[in-house]
């Protein structure tokens, strides 16, 4: 009986996935840890895992003129290697853990393990990216906010696998990630806020913000972020104690917290009107 | 019974451990590997550091399926080399090594770095360094190491 895989192919992949309960293993980083039944003891999957770390062809960035396509299997640090990486991912990659975890993490695994705290999720919600899903019948492109649906939870299903991360490249006037606690570990601690604007003879023509750590997904208001857009800057900024009153309610530290939620929601918002009066 | 093989420290070997078994484990209990250390086992000290096709990665967080037909190095691999050697007599000269627990992951990260950025800033050393935990030097007589090796070993990375 076959009970894992090491294919050296994406078509071979998604047969074996499309033919067995299996469970893919890509950097490992988040499975080998979470599987851990005590120190010394080995990892145990209680399905077919198949290993894609080494896939060749899922191993790439490459650049079109709107976007950036990365491929499934391919470390993050390759990415701080490459010099078309869109800055704000870029930094979300320099804060993850260290430079050998970087090695082996892949934005694919950071999706799919769908934690409200991975740093790269508040950008690709940001930057409105895509994952390619695929089977060994079809494929589907879907937005990552959509591809997360709760904390450890997705839409992939048992047969599909994410082969390819489509990033769209945009210039922003203004943007940027600021991550608050733990360094590394202590992911539930932190708070995480991203912003990228774009102003146009002093209007807001383009406004995303993005919260993680502080809900069960990562918070990106869209109708919000709608609403305050098209307007002067300086009104804008008079506006600061509405904006702050309109996304009060969707910031909700998770329930199993241990860490004081009151200062969590506090600090996020905080970041939140620091961002408006500085802008 | 299906096999697992890998290139360990430029030999071709093969196990027939399964591969969901850590890395670490087959290294040290298997191929006698010890220099190979494991502290935390959850990939936040850098004991463990070994190289996965030229690159510093985390021994305790790697299952063996991932290094099939792929190339690893360990310490003991490392220290044949010139760099090795030169990263090795540096850690020495500046008085890098106190117990010595972390020094096999620091001198594979400092090989790592160097192949990177064979002359690195010390922030740049620190940050090349900065997933591994030492709890007896306190750092400056690494990063000192480090600086040395880069200057002594022109050319060599
Ligand atoms: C010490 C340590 C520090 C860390 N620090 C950080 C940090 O600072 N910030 C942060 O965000 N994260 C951090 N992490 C978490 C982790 O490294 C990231 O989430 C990483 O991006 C996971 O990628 P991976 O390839 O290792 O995933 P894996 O562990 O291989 O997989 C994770 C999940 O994704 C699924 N999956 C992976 N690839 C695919 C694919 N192509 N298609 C479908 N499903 C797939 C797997 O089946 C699994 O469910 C840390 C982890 C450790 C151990
Ligand atoms: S033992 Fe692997 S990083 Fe600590
Ligand atoms: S010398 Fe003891 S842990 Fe570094």
């Amino acid at each position: 009986m076959v009970d894992y895989f090491i294919p050296t192919t994406l078509i071979d992949t998604l047969e074996f996935i499309n033919n067995n309960e299996a469970k893919i293993i890509s950097g490992a980083t988040d499975l080998m840890v979470q599987r851990k039944k005590g120190a010394e003891i080995t990892p145990y999957f209680t399905k077919k895992p198949v290993f894609v770390f080494n896939i060749k062809e899922l191993n790439f960035i490459k650049e079109s003129y709107e976007h950036i396509h990365i491929g499934a299997c391919t470390p993050v640090s390759d990415l701080l290697n490459h010099k078309g990486t869109p800055s704000l991912l870029r930094k979300s990659i320099e804060v993850m853990a260290s430079p050998a975890l970087r090695n082996l993490a892949t934005l694919p695994g950071n999706i799919i393990n769908a934690s409200p705290a991975g740093d790269t999720l508040p950008i690709l919600y940001i930057l409105d990216a895509s994952v390619k899903i695929e089977t060994l019948n079809s494929n589907r492109i879907v937005k990552v906010k959509d591809v997360i649906t709760g904390p450890r939870r997705t839409i992939l299903n048992s047969n599909e696998m994410i082969t390819e991360v489509i990033v769209p490249k945009e210039e922003f006037t203004k943007s940027d990630f600021v991550k608050v606690g733990g360094r590394k570990a202590d992911a539930i601690s932190k708070i995480s806020f991203t912003y990228a604007v774009k102003i146009k003879e002093n209007k807001i023509i383009d406004l995303r913000l993005a919260f993680g750590a502080v809900g069960p997904v990562i918070i990106r208001k869209e109708e919000l972020e709608e609403k305050y857009t098209n307007i002067e800057l300086s009104k804008f900024k008079e506006l600061k104690q509405e904006i702050i009153n309109d996304y009060r309610q969707y910031i909700t530290p998770i329930n199993d917290q241990r860490s004081n939620k009151e200062y969590r929601k506090k600090v996020a918002l905080n970041l939140l009107g620091d961002f408006i009066d500085t802008l | 019974m299906s096999k697992i093989t890998f290139i360990l420290n430029n030999k071709v070997v093969s196990t027939t451990q399964h591969p969901t078994v850590r890395l670490i484990d087959v290294l040290r209990e298997e191929f006698d590997y010890t220099g190979v250390k494991e502290g935390c086992g959850e990939g936040e000290c850098g004991a463990c550091s070994v190289l996965l096709n030229d690159r510093l990665v985390n021994s305790c967080l790697v299952p063996l399926g991932t290094v099939h037909d792929q190339k690893i190095m360990t310490i003991e691999g490392l220290s044949e080399t010139p760099q090795g050697k030169l990263l090795i007599e540096s850690y020495s000269k500046e008085g890098a090594v106190q117990c010595g627990f972390c020094t096999p992951g620091m001198l594979m990260a400092s090989h790592s770095l160097l192949n990177e950025i064979p002359n690195p800033t010390d922030l740049e050393i620190k940050i090349g360094l900065s997933g591994n935990l030492c709890r007896c030097t306190g750092y400056n007589m690494i990063v000192n190491a480090v600086r040395r090796a880069s200057k002594e070993g022109v050319g060599l990375w």
